[in-house]
């Protein structure tokens, strides 16, 4: 079962971060930079259960911080998706570049 | 000495990490959101791989039957989804190519020089154990937080719908 070190699983979840990052950088369109944050949250995930499993098996704790990240990170996306139709409605555009009135 | 196990988990990885980097460049935001479908998936896999069957089903019930079915709904509502996604400035895309290369370059080699102390005991990821601890107000269980997300799930819903709810004119 440990046939593969714990190290390369830090490696992917390091690499799915970094290109949550990226697409969160490079994105305008608000949905597609939510979807670069699911992204980011899944790596985090990743890395708990293996820390879990490789070096503290004892004890289940990074599968339920897992599991919370996931509920937590439901609501988020069901909030943040309300945001971005009213956003729609008021100004028939989803791009960050557009809203900006709130800026001095 | 490649047995089957070895060559899955590898084969899982490349396959979500590809995924992932097709859905946060893709030109057309409909694929985008497939692309994130399958990168999910990936990431259930490898939950699968680990044994971590519980975790792998929330995963998929969660992400793929939740907020990837969100997210294809809110671009049928606000997009044309037929048609391509405004591009990138190109200074800020090699910016951030150059942060997300350094920054892995940076975290790969710290994590190389850290020294993990593995074991090889076996998790305890029976049903019952986790159903315990979840409700279990000992010192290792999980009821306050329990009841605290479930707190945040209604007001997250709550919240949804008095965000997205159309306002009418002349009526409260």
């Amino acid at each position: 079962m440990n046939s593969i070190p714990l190290i390369h699983f830090l490696i992917v979840s390091t690499a799915l971060f970094f290109i949550g990052v990226y697409g969160f950088f490079t994105r305008i369109n608000m949905i597609t930079m939510l979807m670069s944050i699911e992204l980011i949250l899944n790596s985090v995930n990743i890395n708990f259960v293996a820390f879990n499993k490789y070096l503290h098996p004892e004890s289940n704790d990074g599968l339920f911080f897992s599991l919370f990240i996931i509920a937590i990170a439901a609501a988020e996306a069901a909030v943040a998706i309300a945001i971005i139709i009213n956003l729609y409605r008021t100004h028939s555009t989803i791009d960050v570049e557009d809203a900006n009135e709130m800026k001095l | 000495m490649m047995d089957a196990s070895v060559i899955s988990f590898y084969v899982i990885s490349a396959f979500l990490l590809t995924f992932g980097l097709m859905a946060v460049t893709a030109k057309k935001i409909f694929r985008s959101a497939i692309w994130l479908l399958f990168s999910l998936v990936g990431i259930a896999s490898l939950y699968f791989w680990m044994d971590l069957q519980f975790l792998a089903a929330v995963q998929i019930i969660v992400y793929i039957g939740g907020i990837v079915v969100l997210i294809i709904f809110s671009i049928f509502l606000t997009q044309d989804s037929g048609s391509a996604l405004p591009r990138a400035i190109k200074s800020r895309k090699i910016g951030a190519a150059l942060l997300s290369v350094f920054g892995f370059g940076i975290i790969a080699t710290l994590l190389a020089r850290t020294a993990f102390v593995e074991t090889t005991t076996p998790m305890d990821v029976e049903m019952k154990t986790i159903g315990f601890k979840m409700l279990s107000l000992g010192g290792d269980g999980y009821a306050l937080p329990f009841e605290l997300v479930s707190i945040l799930l209604l007001a997250a819903m709550i919240g949804c719908i008095v965000i997205a709810v159309k306002n009418i004119p002349g009526k409260p």
